[in-house]
Order: structure tokens, then C-alpha cells, then sequence
């Protein structure tokens, strides 16, 4: 093959939660410098997806190489923001050192050590830190408690905290759902600029808004029914969300 | 008050009472905030009871207490940490038992050891008026590696406390991290345990952390303030304990309580009042923005 190879490379993945089949025999392959919209219904299987690409979770069968490595090798390499906040807006911290926390294990030549490496943080990380910030337009809050932001600012913090280890792929799970939407087309304007340098997955449950922003769109519902075949296919989705949206094709052929 | 003070400079005990005091609001106030911030208080209650197990034993078999209550409450860390990674979902009914169980087993050890029946109580509800030079000693060591941990790891705790996934997927080892941080505040339930004994323990482990919450946003400066409240309470705890003869531990434990209740409400009630200026402002301008 001389096209260049995936970035991200999912063969036949499945998943379930217990007994619930979550994802069935899921293809996709990304290439760098997309921006992939990832939409359907829910509890369709979209944080799923995400969190197999980052190695949170393994899958049951299939493979998945992220970055030509396993998942788990490939995560410092990675910038997540989750769909909710694993943490509680009362927790004492500024947005500096919640930004901060993103810088950990990421210095370069030490491997997994690094995350064990003693002591405090270096200038580097306080200039990435304002950086990133900087590069969200939030770099004003940075001794603000978390607990005094709003749901638009805390996303782009949450952004930063993603961005500022410089990771190749950028995962995002609704990162609009807790926001209005006038805000809403700021942060994919923003994200728009920042897939100048890194590829970027986007979870969504808005194909009409993302459509306008994204390269291509994958549909799931257990599967990736967006599908040539499929009753949903291309045409449909274009008729009803515009000319922008592509579809994912399943690589039926030639792997390699 | 003024009577204490005489004491103070009178008797040794007392003098011992106070740094023991001292020396375990340093383990309270640092590891208290983490214990507040993660809210594992109930994860930390279940260690600090079947600590119980160890001390018996270590009594029964004729060792040092203290040394005993150091090695069950760090396998009850291990273990307990160990349930809450892998049995999520049944976690408070485990932690339940590894709790009682732990001090039932004390108990029959301490039943079957003769003559130390009066022991139990100070175990229980701690006796700071007795605490030997040596339990000074022990427990100034386990501070200084309470603090060198916190020192080196601080970051490394932060991002585990905080957010146990985002700090996976940093590469950090969220399960080793989790386990040692279980285990240092297996270490400061040792050292409260000389102060209050093990079933106050809990209190002063949260409340001086929970009341320097209230005045601070930040990991660092809750775990100066707590030790330094933690510090204020059990000395005047002590003082106010010694004039009317008054058991110190529960004594101590009575003003935790107070102090965080007043913290807790006045706080409050200032929030409150920020909030009704901040409207009645906003109205007077009359310019809301939308």
C-alpha cells in the first residue's frame, strides 16, 4: 500500500460490558490530520470507542494500534477531555495546577519512569501551562479556582490540560454538552485551528452542527453503521446534514 | 488556663502530652487533607478500626503495641485498598467487615492476655498523659516519613486524588500511588492513635482538614492550616481536659467538632451574604447582561 498508514487502526473490535455487547466487529482507520466526528445514539457505544483508542479499556476481540503501538504505549502521546469531569468542582485546586497535571509523564527519554520521577514540576511545564492557556484564551484564569468557573471556561481548561503535553491525537467525548451554544461553535473554531497540527476525534451527538467542522463522520450504534450498504448511507446523511459529511467506509479490502 | 501552664512547666508527662499532641497534628493536618479531598473517610475509619487486630496480637505475643497497630494497619491498607480496586461494587459492605472483624479479632487477643484488660480503654480512647519518651521518639519518625513521601510524590498524589483517570492516562501507576497513600494514612492512624485513640481516630483525621478547607484552595496551604489547627485543638484540648480532670481524647475531639460546626455555619453565612450584595448590586446597576 502506498497510502501512508493509519494513525489509528481498529480491526475488528469488540466489546461488552458483563453480558451487554457494546460494540460488534468495528472497523475504522484515521489518518493524520483528520478530524473525525464521531456521532449516533446513545449509549450507542461512542465513550466506548473513545476508550479502547486510549486503552482504558481492552478490547474483547480485534485489534487496535494507536500511533503504530499498543494503545497503553501510545497514551502519553495522547490529549483526552472527558464527557463528565471525574472530579467535584469543590476540590482545592487552581486552574495552574489543574493544567499542570497534564504535563505529567511527559517528559521526553524516561519512558513509564517518568511518571515516577520525585519533586516538583520544571519551567518547561509552567511555560507549557501558560501556553496552553494562552492557546484556549483562557490564560487569565489561571489562578482561578476551579469551583469559580463556568461551564464554557472550565471546558477550555479541561482543553488545556489536554493540549499541553503537545499530543499527536486530540479525543474529545461532547465536549459542548455542558456548554450553551453560542459557546459551542467557539470551541470548534478553536479546535478547527488546532487540527492544523494534530488529529482530532470528536464525540458528538450533533451530526448538523459538527458537519460544518469535521473532514468526516463516523456513525455508531454497536457498530459503524454509517456504511455504504447500510439502509443509512451516504446519501442520506448528505441530504439531510449537507454536502460536507463523508462517510467512513469499512476497509474491506487490503489491509495490507 | 493559667493553672495548665504551671503544670506545663511542673511535670514532664505533661510536656510529653503536648509534643504528642504536636506530632500527630502534623500526620492529621497533611494526610487529613487527603483523606478529606478524595473522601475516603470511611476507607480511613475502616483502618484505623482493625488496627485493633494488630495491637491485641502484638500484646498477647508481648510485643510493643504501637508496633503492632503499625504493621496491621498497614496490611489493613493494602487490603482494604485492594477491595476498593477490585470489588468496586460491594466496597462499603467489605470495608464493613474488614472493620469489625479486625476488632473483634483485637479483642479476643486482649480477652486471653491476663492482666491487660485496662489497656483496652487507652486503645480505644487514647491516653496522651502517657505517652512514653520512646512513643515521642516513633512518633516523630513516622512524621518525618510522612513528609518526605508527600514531598517527593506531592504531584503524583494530586493527580490521583484528583482525577484517578486522567492521571492513568498520563502514565501514571494510579493503583501503586493509591495504595501508598492508603498506607500513609495507615501511618497517621498509628500516630493518633497515642492522642485519641482508634475510635477518635477519624475525627481529628477530618475535621481540622475539613475546617482549613473552609479558608483555603489549595492542597498545599489546607495541609499547613489543618496541622496548624490540628495543633491549636489538641493543645487547648489538653489544657482544657487538665483543670477539671476531664479524659483529653475526648475532650480533644469535643472541640474538633465545635470548631468545625462554627467553621462550617459562619462560612456559610458569609458565602450567603456574598451572594445577596453581589445581587442586590447587579439589580442596582440594572444592567443584567441577558
Amino acid at each position: 500500500m502506498d497510502k501512508p498508514q493509519a494513525i489509528i487502526d481498529l480491526q475488528g473490535v469488540s466489546f461488552s460490558y458483563g453480558a451487554t455487547s457494546v460494540l460488534e466487529d468495528v472497523d475504522l482507520k484515521v489518518d493524520e490530520g483528520e478530524f473525525i466526528g464521531i456521532v449516533g445514539p446513545n449509549a450507542g457505544g461512542k465513550s466506548t470507542l473513545l476508550k479502547l483508542i486510549l486503552g482504558l479499556l481492552t478490547p474483547y476481540s480485534g485489534h487496535i494500534q494507536v500511533l503504530g503501538r499498543k494503545p497503553r504505549r501510545a497514551q502519553h502521546l495522547l490529549g483526552y477531555v472527558s464527557q463528565h469531569p471525574n472530579f467535584s468542582k469543590e476540590f482545592p485546586i487552581t486552574v495552574g495546577q489543574l493544567v499542570l497535571l497534564g504535563r505529567m509523564g511527559s517528559r521526553p527519554n524516561k519512558g513509564w519512569l517518568s511518571a515516577l520521577i520525585p519533586g516538583g514540576y520544571t519551567k518547561a511545564d509552567h511555560v507549557a501551562t501558560q501556553r496552553a492557556l494562552a492557546e484556549v484564551e483562557a490564560e487569565n484564569l489561571i489562578d482561578r479556582q476551579i469551583g469559580s468557573l463556568s461551564g464554557g471556561q472550565l471546558q477550555r481548561v479541561l482543553l488545556a490540560r489536554a493540549l499541553v503535553a503537545n499530543p499527536s491525537i486530540l479525543i474529545l467525548d461532547e465536549p459542548t454538552a455542558n456548554i450553551d451554544q453560542r459557546l459551542e461553535s467557539d470551541i470548534f473554531d478553536l479546535l478547527k485551528r488546532l487540527n492544523l497540527r494534530m488529529t482530532i476525534l470528536v464525540v458528538s451527538h450533533d451530526i448538523a452542527f459538527i458537519s460544518s467542522y469535521v473532514t468526516r463522520v463516523a456513525c455508531i450504534n454497536r457498530t459503524l453503521v454509517c456504511h455504504h450498504t447500510d439502509a443509512i448511507d451516504g446519501q442520506v446523511i448528505q441530504n439531510l446534514y449537507g454536502e460536507n459529511v463523508r462517510m467512513v467506509a469499512h476497509h474491506h479490502y487490503g489491509y495490507r | 488556663m493559667s493553672e495548665f501552664i504551671t503544670a506545663l512547666t511542673e511535670y514532664t508527662f505533661l510536656q510529653s502530652a503536648l509534643i504528642a499532641g504536636l506530632l500527630a497534628s502534623i500526620g492529621c493536618g497533611v494526610m487529613g487533607t487527603y483523606v478529606v479531598v478524595k473522601r475516603i473517610a470511611f476507607i480511613a475509619g475502616g483502618i484505623a478500626h482493625s488496627v485493633l487486630g494488630g495491637m491485641g496480637a502484638a500484646v498477647y505475643y508481648g510485643y510493643d503495641p504501637l508496633i503492632g497497630a503499625l504493621v496491621a494497619a498497614i496490611i489493613s491498607a493494602l487490603l482494604i485498598g485492594w477491595v476498593r480496586l477490585q470489588w468496586r461494587a460491594q466496597e462499603d459492605t467489605l470495608i464493613g467487615a474488614l472493620w469489625a472483624i479486625g476488632m473483634a479479632i483485637g479483642i479476643l487477643f486482649i480477652s486471653k492476655t491476663p492482666g491487660y484488660q485496662t489497656d483496652l480503654m487507652s486503645f480505644l480512647f487514647g491516653n496522651i498523659l502517657l505517652v512514653p519518651q520512646s512513643s515521642l521518639w516513633f512518633m516523630a519518625t513516622l512524621d518525618i516519613a510522612l513528609l518526605a513521601f508527600v514531598t517527593a510524590y506531592h504531584r503524583q498524589f494530586l493527580a490521583v486524588v484528583f482525577d484517578e483517570e486522567f492521571a492513568r492516562l498520563r502514565g501514571i501507576p494510579v493503583t501503586l500511588f493509591y495504595l501508598l497513600l492508603l498506607v500513609l494514612v495507615a501511618v497517621t492512624v498509628v500516630l493518633l492513635i497515642q492522642v485519641v485513640g482508634l475510635i477518635l481516630v477519624l475525627a481529628l483525621l477530618t475535621l481540622p482538614a475539613a475546617v482549613a478547607g473552609h479558608y483555603v484552595h489549595s492542597i498545599g496551604r489546607m495541609m499547613l492550616l489543618a496541622t496548624l489547627v490540628g495543633g491549636i485543638i489538641s493543645v487547648s484540648g489538653l489544657a482544657l481536659s487538665y483543670g477539671p480532670d476531664l479524659p483529653a481524647g475526648p475532650t480533644i475531639i469535643l472541640l474538633a467538632g465545635a470548631i468545625y460546626v462554627i467553621s462550617a455555619l459562619s462560612t456559610r453565612a458569609i458565602y450567603r451574604r456574598r451572594a445577596r450584595v453581589a445581587i442586590t448590586s447587579a439589580k442596582k446597576d440594572g444592567s443584567g447582561n441577558g
